[in-house]
């Protein structure tokens, strides 16, 4: 008796899959540890409903708005970033380190696939859980905080293509940060600058008109803001149609940047790994 | 004082153990100075719009992120890592080694880790504080010093209290990692006063995570709105989550059955 001859299948066929089969794995385990999923979410809940609390206060103040924001827009923009953010948890660099520490990556390197592959699949199979999770903290908050937002067709479009766009830029940077590790152990401080640019340059904080002009220009010639600020915009804040399609080309271009980024960086990196043992 | 005793040896342990690894303490540094930009960042964009937050000016919102930084810091050098160490040691079983010692088992749980780099941020926010309390228009006077030093220690041994409640949980409950998150995030609304929250969530900060306790009267005290009533409140308060968590911590030791071969 001889083996059956592998199957074999186009490459884009076969990568398919391989998202497929990731993402279904993730779903499996994300239902697994549901209470353990909530806790991590409310904690993070938490965050936005901070800012949002402290620009209504500051608007109720100021007589209704701040900066032509209303009370209920600052609603609607921090609801709609629970779910941006939900989006945007990706594989951290911290969870390189740990990979790169122990020595998982072996593993890894041995499968004729890309790791970065791996776990972009991965987290995108958790999304599903992640929203089905956010909808009740979604209509709680929207009872409490009583959002205002009415988007057209064409924006809602554009915010659910946007949230993948989102998705892969983060993705992207923090995959090539996390790269780091194969050159020091402690990516720690490099990712909390990361961090830190990312709150005051992306729209995580508070919307982007509330920043000094010079900061808004800053944040034009970076990624961070098509990742928070330009989904989020995208529904509540009433973009024109050029700028809510500009806004995915732009998106495409980070992507574009951040794939060719990892990429580079990654031909470097792994040739300075080495594990002991396995 | 067998209690303080033995806290005692046991930061001496802890100190000797991360002095060894003293690249750590710039990196602690950096955090710091980090969240401290962050924060500093925020107050400005708030300031740059409004005179003052709910009837807080400048200078004693900046004080309120004086005490929260500071007690952040008490909380990651002594209350966290004991209390992360416990809840490992219940999933792997070790907690028989913290059982077979003759000594009070809640003591000895709760003094076992200790992190001396995270003490930056005491340090950090005790500057902090110094420069909100020189901005501030009204002097300090010792009574108010004194009020100020009994309500964070009432507020910190409510968060150890609250700590302690929640890895007791671990009991019962094995995967409670994500607690520690849940509570860095609800921690960060001790950055503002409670008061600017809406009633809900003000009661929930008060006495279901007693945040207000810990960040917001300590801060009052500083800035003359604390009653003797409020620190009476905070007082009783902590004296009945002290006695809480006692009591519940022996309930659960009971279901703990040990897990080591």
């Amino acid at each position: 008796m001889t083996a059956a001859p592998p199957r074999l299948v186009s490459p884009v066929r076969g990568l398919f899959d391989v998202y497929v089969q990731e993402a279904k794995i993730a779903i499996a385990q994300q239902i697994q540890y549901r209470a353990a999923n909530y806790m991590y979410m409310l904690g993070m809940v938490a965050e936005p409903v901070i800012y949002l609390v402290v620009w209504q206060t500051v608007a109720a103040q100021q007589g209704g708005s701040v900066a032509g924001i209303t009370a209920g827009q600052f609603a609607a923009y921090y609801i709609v970033w629970t779910l941006v953010r939900n989006i945007n948890i990706v594989f951290t660099p911290y969870g390189w380190e740990e990979r790169i520490r122990e020595g998982q990556l072996s593993a890894q390197l041995l499968r004729p696939l890309f790791p970065i592959v791996e776990d972009l699949g991965f987290f995108l199979g958790w999304k599903p859980v992640v929203v089905l999770l956010w909808l009740p903290i979604a209509f709680f908050l929207a009872l409490v905080f009583h959002p205002v937002l009415n988007p057209s067709p064409l924006a809602v479009a554009v915010f659910a293509v946007s949230l993948l766009g989102a998705y892969l830029i983060r993705s992207l940077n923090q995959s090539s940060l996390g790269l780091i590790t194969f050159w020091t152990t402690r990516v720690g401080p490099v990712f909390q600058l990361y961090i830190a640019a990312e709150l005051l340059l992306s729209g995580r904080l508070v919307p982007m008109q509330l920043m000094p002009d010079w900061v808004q220009t800053i944040a034009n010639l970076l990624p961070f803001q098509w990742t928070f600020g330009f989904p989020i915009e995208a529904l509540v804040g009433n973009l024109s149609t050029e700028q809510l399609l500009g806004g995915l080309l732009a998106q495409l271009f980070w992507i574009a940047v951040g794939s060719i980024l990892v990429r580079v960086v990654w031909r470097f990196a792994v040739r300075r790994y080495s594990a002991v043992a396995g | 004082m067998r209690p303080i005793r033995l806290a005692w040896l046991f930061f001496r342990i802890g100190a000797l153990n991360d002095l060894q690894y003293r690249a750590n303490f710039w990196l602690q540094l950096l955090q710091s100075a980090i969240q401290l930009g962050t924060g500093l960042a925020v107050l400005g964009l708030i300031f740059s719009q409004t005179p003052a937050l709910n009837g807080w000016t400048g200078p004693e919102l900046l004080a309120v992120m004086g005490v929260h930084i500071l007690m952040g810091g008490v909380i990651g050098t002594v209350i966290r890592p004991s209390m992360e160490r416990l809840r490992s040691d219940i999933r792997e079983g070790k907690f028989d080694f913290v059982l077979t010692k003759p000594e009070d088992v809640q003591v000895l749980s709760s003094v076992r880790e200790i992190r001396i780099w995270q003490a930056v941020d005491i340090l950090v926010g005790f500057v902090v504080l110094g420069i909100a309390i020189g901005q501030l228009q009204a002097s300090l006077g010792a009574i108010e010093a004194v009020a100020f030093g009994v309500a964070l220690l009432i507020g910190a041994l409510m968060i150890y209290s609250f700590w302690l409640i929640v890895t007791t949980v671990a009991f019962w409950i094995v995967r409670i990692d994500e607690i520690a998150e849940l509570f860095e995030g609800l921690y960060q609304s001790g950055r503002w006063p409670v008061t600017i929250y809406p009633g809900w969530l003000r009661a929930s900060l008060t006495f279901l995570v007693p945040i207000a306790f810990a960040v917001t009267v300590p801060a009052q005290a500083l800035t003359q709105r604390l009653t003797p009533d409020t620190l009476a409140l905070a007082a009783a308060f902590g004296v009945v989550a002290l006695v809480v968590s006692r009591a519940f911590f022996r309930i659960g030791l009971r279901r703990y059955s040990g897990a080591s071969a």
